[in-house]
């Protein structure tokens, strides 16, 4: 920090004998102030951030403290855009701060700030600088190369993205071999072609599209990550190419609409693809399969309580919290539980903004996981009395959720499923 | 032009290296089918000590000299070069490690006898020789021969069994004055690693991780697993690197090369390098998310599963 | 002081390798191409050089026609100058790039060559040695360390031999080296930056023409047979864990336990 420069007030006013209409405000009482100094520190560093695009809302920071109670990270940290602002006016340099990297992007300090600051765009900004800089945690800079090398941020090869279709026990149209126009043209996204567990939730999508006579379509190897997280970790450079890649790609079929499992996809085909040249109706699944609910036949019941994770992207950033729920409800036997933090006061997984890559670096920030705190949170609501069902939206947190099952010894009084899994489960006839 | 095969000694602090000893089997066998012999090329300070390690060999060409006491790139490279191109043989032999890498190629360029690295198997077929070299982190065999039939290969550790070259003698001696010297390159000293770890090479139980291991943090699970076997962990090349584990815990070809009775690879993919160090374990158990990937090659067991799941639950079955 | 890296790409190992139907070449169609992972080393050593002693880093690297990504890539992290040698259709192999390499480095001021040690695809040798042997210059391969000596007409380098033993070198300059790894992992080139170079730098170029010869004739190439591969464990983290352990028991390898 820098030497703060002292405070002086250069005049001093003050009458000894003073009586207003028979008050008597004599000495003190009527002392006053002449250039009083209102910044105290010097205005570089903020002047700074608020140069770069994206980066104004900063300054705005009146240090009222509402976001403190509401920042996911604060829970298991200190952290909120309120000490980050207080860090630039004293002059601090976030590129070589750890606390550049631990802002997940939920939003929740935005959505109660009476001021708008707003990290889901100076985050990127800053980081971008530091990006540039070559100041990248490791982890995060090898999940870059993935995409640009490959298009999704596991490194996998790109011609293998569709081959989860192989299992999926329905046919899984390929919209190039088609050709011809489709309904839906389905955005799988990238852990939902090669995570295991977002496999999953890959082929139960494609079965129940299909027994609802949904026309659609996949990519399959053409399609590249969204690359919002990347763009929210800092690497505009890189959402472009990945967005040019598909842009390209998306402009060469016909469809009416486009149906995405990733919330961050989502927030990409929605909100910043538009600027980049390709604009069309996005749907998140949920939103796709909730006007439809009554048409799906439900054979077996899921006789088990629930509870529902708003992801940051789907609920508070984009404004639907109500179509998942609409779905758990048609499930026969499911009785829905709201978590204490739900809709848009709900807590962040921990992957969002870059997070999903940084879990070795923030791990020592924090006193746990945001996973594991709103897995304990979710055994509260529902894991109590026999095994509760954590029901997710977002292919990010099955296994982020799992692994924080484990790591805080609640096996068994929890399970993670997509929302579609358990439509999926509940379309089977009963085991017999 | 002569029909024997050359073989690069390897030696570090008196002794041959095995990897000397497995080329030097397999030249005996060459030798036969070319109808020549066994040469052993043996640089060195005062060579007499190592003769008798080189029984293998039909003779020893030998070139002795205080400066080449310590290998120096330059100085072998330089020393060599006449040697090859005035005896013509039919195939030279060299390790594939620091010391044959540093050589062979130079010896190529400047002789224009043709290299084939990362070999893995050399035969004599048809008169000439056909080599097998593994490329592509090991994904790739690839069979060649020499543009005019004769050639250098360097040869991967571990191709050939070692005991074929233990063979007990003194072969004849024939003493080269070596050329004068190149002397750019200057040794100056070596640094050993700080001892005062374990020695995985006398532990009988490894337990060995990978990049699989995800995080630091998560070793601390196969230390359990390794207390509850009574062995000890090491690890694949990454892990060092990053600085998780000493250097001295390091499996492979620039680790240390380890024969346990028990070599668990957890998390780790199998690259070639580092199975140089490890395949001749007595029993080997890979476990790995990627199907595909080559440690399963070697491995007696395996299991596509992830070692996170599985390293608590064996430590919990053998602590009971 | 003038330090010259010479890179190359080859195919990315994410992706499966298949042969042609010639048998004795890589299918090329479906290869995505990287830069060589020690080939990065050598430019990040390069790099820490120039910035400890002063001077200028040129990155050379034989055109195939698709090195320009990779050339900027190498702006983009810093380097000072980068040219683009020859015309190949194909990647050549190891002797003939180093023929190029070393025409190129004739007509280049240089001090310090650096080049990976090894590259995945080296059937006829490492280029480090090959390049200093066409231009009978000192070189050292599975170099890990590079110091500059004070009149900069040295420098000390460390070989890494097996189980951590190291070998400490001075060597006259000019030289080439064979970089095994770098002191800090290569700096990360923004795609923004990237891009922006791609379109705005000037990448040089030279011509050089030179006999193609490796010295090898390729019989064939195959994907190796899993020599005796594992059993296979089936089932859950459970059902492994519960097999590996009576495996280890019935090897007497456990210590008693439930």
């Amino acid at each position: 920090m820098q030497e703060l420069p002292v405070v002086k007030v250069d005049r001093i006013i003050e009458s000894d004998h003073a009586v207003i209409d028979g008050i008597d405000i004599s000495g003190r009482w009527n002392r006053m102030f002449s250039e009083r100094a209102i910044t105290e520190y010097p205005t570089e560093a903020m002047d700074w951030v608020t140069g770069l695009a994206g980066g104004e809302s900063l300054r705005n920071c009146y240090q009222c403290g509402k976001c403190v109670p509401v920042c996911p990270v604060q829970h298991v940290g200190s952290y909120g855009p309120r000490k980050l602002n207080v860090k630039v006016l004293r002059g601090n340099n976030l590129l070589d701060d750890p606390d550049l990297w631990l802002c997940t992007t939920c939003g929740n300090c935005y959505r109660v700030c009476p001021k708008e600051v707003n990290p889901l765009e100076f985050m990127p900004a800053i980081r971008e600088q530091a990006v540039l800089e070559g100041k990248v945690p490791a982890e995060l800079q090898k999940v870059f190369e993935n995409l640009q090398r490959q298009g999704n941020p596991l490194g996998e090869p790109a011609r293998r993205r569709a081959d989860w279709t192989a299992d999926a026990g329905v046919p899984v149209p390929l919209i190039s071999e088609l050709g011809r126009p489709v309904d839906v043209l389905w955005y799988v996204s990238d852990y939902t072609s090669y995570h295991p567990r977002g496999k999953d939730a890959a082929r139960a999508m494609a079965r129940v599209l299909t027994a609802l006579g949904v026309d659609f379509a996949i990519l399959g190897a053409e399609e590249r990550s969204d690359g919002d997280s990347a763009r929210l970790a800092g690497e505009a450079g890189l959402f472009e190419l990945l967005a040019e890649q598909n842009i390209r790609t998306l402009r060469k079929y016909r469809f009416n609409r486009l149906v995405v499992m990733d919330p961050h996809a989502y927030n990409a085909f929605r909100n910043h693809y538009p600027r980049l040249g390709w604009e069309g109706e996005v749907l998140h699944y949920t939103q796709f399969l909730a006007p439809l609910v009554d048409r799906i036949e439900f054979r077996s019941p899921v006789e088990l309580e629930v509870t529902y994770h708003d992801p940051c992207y789907l609920g508070r950033n984009n404004g639907e919290y109500d179509a998942p729920r609409r779905l758990l409800e048609a499930i026969p036997g499911i009785r829905l539980v709201e978590m204490p933090h739900s809709r848009s006061n709900g807590y962040c997984c921990g992957g969002g903004g870059g997070g999903m890559w940084l879990d070795g670096f923030v791990a020592d920030h924090v006193s746990e996981r945001l996973s594991e705190r709103r897995v304990r949170e979710a055994v509260a609501t529902v894991g109590m009395d026999g095994t509760g069902i954590l029901s997710v939206a977002c292919p990010y947190e099955p296994s982020r959720f799992e692994d924080a099952v484990k790591s805080t010894g609640n096996d068994g009084r929890l399970i993670v499923r997509d929302i579609i899994e358990l439509i999926d489960q509940a379309m089977q006839p009963p085991a017999t | 032009m002569s029909a024997d095969v050359f073989v690069l000694v390897e030696h570090r602090d008196g002794a041959v290296t095995e990897g000397t000893l497995e080329l030097l089997g397999r030249a005996r066998e060459l030798a036969a089918a070319t109808g020549g012999e066994a040469v052993a090329l043996l640089l060195g300070g005062a060579v007499e000590p190592l003769v008798g390690q080189l029984g293998a060999a039909g003779r020893i060409l030998a070139l002795e000299d205080p400066a080449l006491a310590e290998f120096t790139p330059s100085a072998w490279q330089a020393a060599l070069v006449p040697l090859v191109r005035d005896r013509a043989p039919a195939l030279v032999l060299a390790p594939n490690t620091g010391v044959g890498m540093d050589v062979a190629a130079g010896l190529s360029g400047a002789t224009g006898l043709p290299l084939a690295a990362y070999a893995t198997d050399v035969v004599i077929d048809g008169g000439s020789p056909l080599v097998t070299c593994r490329l592509y982190a090991g994904k790739i065999d690839v069979r060649v021969r020499f543009r005019d039939g004769r050639g250098i290969a360097t040869v991967v550790a571990g191709a050939f069994p070692a005991e074929a070259g233990r063979v007990a003698g003194s072969p004849a001696v024939e003493r080269v004055a070596p050329p004068a010297l190149d002397t750019r390159v200057r040794f100056r000293a070596f640094h050993r690693p700080e001892a005062g770890d374990v020695d995985i090479t006398r532990e009988s139980i490894l337990v060995s991780i990978g990049r699989g291991i995800g995080e630091q943090e998560n070793i601390e699970l196969v230390e359990e697993l390794a207390a509850a076997l009574g062995g000890a962990v090491s690890s694949s090349r990454p892990i060092a690197d990053a600085g998780w584990l000493p250097r001295t815990r390091q499996v492979g070809k620039s680790g240390l090369r380890v024969k346990p009775k028990l070599y668990l690879a957890l998390g780790i993919s199998g690259a070639p390098e580092h199975l140089e160090g490890m395949r001749d374990a007595e029993l080997i158990i890979a476990v790995n998310t990627d199907p595909r990937a080559p440690i399963f090659g070697v491995a007696d067991y395996g299991a596509v599963a992830d070692i996170l799941d599985v390293v608590p639950a064996l430590t919990k079955r053998l602590t009971g | 002081m003038e330090l010259v890296v010479l890179l190359k790409q080859v195919p990315d190992l994410a992706e499966e390798l298949e042969i042609d139907p010639s048998g004795t070449d890589l299918a090329r169609d479906w290869l995505s191409l990287v830069t060589s992972e020690w080939d990065e080393y050598a430019l990040e050593e390069a790099l820490q050089v120039r910035d400890l002693v002063g001077g200028a880093v040129t990155c050379l690297a034989l055109d195939t026609g698709s090195v320009d990504e990779m050339l900027a890539t190498c702006l983009a992290r810093g380097a000072d100058r980068v040219i683009k040698v020859g015309s190949f259709d194909r990647p050549p192999d190891s002797h003939t790039a180093a023929r190029a390499f070393a025409a190129a480095l004739r007509g280049l001021p240089h001090d310090l060559v650096l080049t990976g040690v090894q590259a995945i695809d080296d059937l006829d040798g490492q280029v480090g040695p090959l390049v200093a042997a066409e231009l009978d210059l000192p070189h050292v391969s599975v170099v890990t360390h590079i110091s500059i000596g004070p009149d900069g007409r040295t420098a000390t380098v460390h070989q890494e031999y097996a189980g951590g033993l190291v070998a400490e070198f001075e060597l006259d300059l000019p030289a080439v080296l064979g970089v095994q790894t770098s002191r800090e992992a290569p700096r990360y080139a923004p795609v923004s930056r990237v891009r922006q170079l791609l379109k705005t730098a000037e990448i040089g170029r030279l011509e050089v023409s030179v006999p193609a010869d490796g010295g090898l004739v390729i019989e064939s190439m195959a994907v190796p047979e899993a020599s005796g591969h594992a059993e296979m464990i089936e089932g859950d983290a459970a059902a492994v864990a519960d097999r590996i352990a009576a495996i280890l028991r019935e090897r007497g390898l456990a210590r008693g336990g439930a």
